[in-house]
């Protein structure tokens, strides 16, 4: 088994992109926390010190395909098209043109029907701006920025998400993984004073805490496979699924054998935001939902999202998984 | 300004494909075609004539593609001048736009929205940019921009409830856009821009304009849009407004973002026929060109 610094991707983060953590923190305590959480992933980025940030953002939705941001310097003034009372967010990007191209013809290559865009004054959406200026304020990174496709499902998504990876591994790049999407993504209905904030509802509040829970425990590969529920439960329905775990999980290799981080949890205009990170651990989380061996007796924990049972000479929870993505791939 | 009391004089629905500008080849726009979507193109030219015998102050539009999750939006700064870039489909529109707006108008229709309790808000940030379903429906309206526009936004209630909760939101819209237009004594042309049948195609030819791929989604939506398009011709704008959450939901409509109903409302739920100039397909969706014209009544047809 080779060894955990192997994957190009070597962290991700989950990241709200509504702009009241970067526009007006100061308005509510919890908007200022999670710009403060912000600014820890600002620090663990600089820590990993990756050669790009690949971004999804569930902003971004698109219908032709896939598109993949390749203006090397994307320049406005953006506002938001519903908090534009909030100001204007001027930026100045850089993006990974190179990379963004081989994304897209690899992507290709896997089957999916993508493209890139290079056009002065494309929109870029208020969550890749606000994920850039708080967790990358001096361009210190190049970045890419890859839309939510609106029709796209588990496996077009999963896929997409390898043909980054392959990007990587041909360019011989590491990078810090970066979803840009709330939680419960419902917002209140009214225009509320920022002291009133909170969680729309009680159900989005029992849904934001079952997602924290299990990602606090490095269980990113149980929330994707909770991302259809998810969607029915605690998401409005802007697109067809709720995509971003499918792509976050197959990037960085799809198990539960991370160290989840809840950085911060706080609601954004009723929203979920959450801020958290994930980074590689050498064994699994406990008490995963497993299928069972055996449906009359329980005889104990069974691994499927790690080697097979010969590979490691024993049946354990506690398994150690190949951060390769060779290893673990399926044949496509 | 006429100086009578204010009324709606036309209203019309103009979907907002970028296409048609594309084809359409303006100065204003950076991408260029050779050709395509004539139907939809030729179907606007005779509402423009129609347009342009008209004495209005003002367009009042209703775009799908401002989309305000909390609350009903009104463009409210004097003059916008920037560049839109579709963020779908930039490879055809990229459109350099300077166009006026009246905010007084804004103003009153905001004021009155909050007094019939809906959620208003103004949009005052110069920086703003337009969407670009205002653009392309204004653009292909009149596309010499010699009349200042007003743009609302679609608030998005059929996605957080269902389309019946968007038409409780959107009725009342449409009546507070007529109560307010009545009181500034302003003649307003009202445009609802959306495309009937909604499923498009998720790939592009190679050549955008090359119209041997442009046909509808399926025979489904093509259906819904010629039921819709027939009670149109009939005057029967309430059996519309009764049967709209079926056709949003079976034809995935862009009349989920509330403009045909707001259109409808505030033209008083017409019971005179539309003038129905043009229907085509673009990407797969189906759009018709189709005008309420308030002092005819359809009588000429
Ligand atoms: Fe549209």
């Amino acid at each position: 088994m080779r060894p955990v610094a192997n994957h190009p991707v070597e962290a991700g983060f989950i990241l709200p992109g509504l702009p009241h953590p970067l526009l007006c923190p100061e308005d509510n305590p919890g908007w200022q926390k999670i710009r403060n959480a912000f600014n820890r992933v600002r620090a663990k980025i600089e820590e990993i010190n990756p050669d790009l940030l690949l971004i999804y953002s569930t902003m971004w939705p698109s219908v032709i395909g896939h598109q993949i941001q390749s203006n090397p310097n994307p320049e406005w003034k953006h506002v938001d098209e519903l908090f534009h009372n909030l100001g204007t967010i001027p930026y100045k990007f850089r993006v990974d043109a190179d990379f963004a191209n081989e994304y897209n013809k690899l992507s290709q290559k896997r089957g999916l029907h993508t493209r890139t865009v290079n056009y002065h004054g494309f929109p870029i959406d208020t969550g890749s701006v606000v994920v850039q200026k708080l967790v990358n304020p001096e361009n210190k990174y190049k970045a890419v920025i890859l839309s939510s496709n609106v029709y796209a499902d588990r496996a077009e998504t999963v896929v997409f998400a390898k043909a980054g990876v392959d990007a990587l591994q041909e360019q011989n790049k590491k990078s810090v993984a970066i979803v840009v999407s709330s939680l419960s993504n419902r917002l209140h209905e009214k225009f509320i004073p920022a002291n009133m904030d909170k969680i729309h509802s009680q159900k989005d509040e029992e849904w934001n805490r079952k997602m924290l829970e299990l990602l606090g425990e490095g269980r990113l590969e149980d929330v994707a496979q909770l991302s259809r529920q998810i969607q029915r439960e605690a998401r409005v329905r802007k697109v067809t699924s709720f995509k971003p775990m499918w792509w976050l999980v197959s990037v960085m290799g799809a198990h539960n054998c991370y160290n989840g981080e809840v950085l911060e949890y706080q609601p954004i205009y009723g929203a979920g935001a959450g801020v958290i990170a994930l980074t590689r651990a050498e064994h699994a989380a406990r008490n995963l939902e497993f299928d069972e061996e055996d449906p009359e007796k329980f005889a104990g924990d069974r691994n499927v999202l790690s080697l097979s049972a010969e590979s490691l000479g024993e049946m354990s929870s506690q398994s150690t998984v190949s951060h390769n993505p060779e290893d673990n791939e399926e044949d496509l | 300004m006429n100086v009578a009391a204010g009324k709606i004089i036309a209203g019309a629905l103009a979907p907002h494909p970028p296409h048609l500008v594309y084809a359409e080849n303006p100065p204003q726009n950076e991408p260029t075609a050779e050709c395509g979507w004539e139907p939809i193109r030729w179907a606007y030219y005779e509402m423009q004539k129609s347009f342009k015998k008209k004495d209005y102050d003002v367009i009042v539009v209703l775009s799908p593609h401002w989309q305000t999750y909390i609350g009903t939006h009104v463009l409210a700064v004097p003059e916008f001048k920037s560049l839109s870039v579709d963020p779908v489909f930039p490879n055809l529109f990229r459109y350099h736009y300077d166009l006026k707006v009246d905010v007084d108008l804004a103003k009153q229709i905001c004021d009155e929205g909050k007094e019939a309790g809906l959620e208003m808000q103004l949009m005052q940030n110069p920086d703003f940019r337009v969407d670009y379903g205002t653009i392309i429906s204004c653009h292909m309206a009149n596309p010499d921009w010699d009349k200042p526009i007003l743009s609302i936004s679609s608030n998005r209630s059929t996605h957080y409830y269902s389309p019946d909760y968007m038409q409780g939101i959107s009725i009342p819209l449409g009546e507070v856009t007529r109560k307010a237009i009545e009181k500034s004594g302003k003649r307003c042309l009202l445009l609802a821009s959306n495309s009937l049948s909604h499923r498009h195609f998720t790939k592009e030819p190679p050549i955008p304009e090359d119209m041997s791929y442009e046909h509808i989604y399926n025979h489904n939506q093509y259906l819904w849009d010629m039921r819709i398009i027939d009670m149109m011709r009939k005057g029967q704008s309430q059996e519309i407004l009764d049967i709209m959450p079926d056709f949003v939901e079976q034809s995935v409509s862009e009349a989920d973002s509330g403009a045909f109903t707001w259109l409808l409302s505030a033209l008083e739920r017409p019971t005179y026929p539309a003038k129905i100039y043009g229907y085509g397909t673009v990407i797969g969706t189906g759009n018709v060109v189709a005008e309420w014209d308030c002092d005819t009544k359809g009588a000429e047809q």
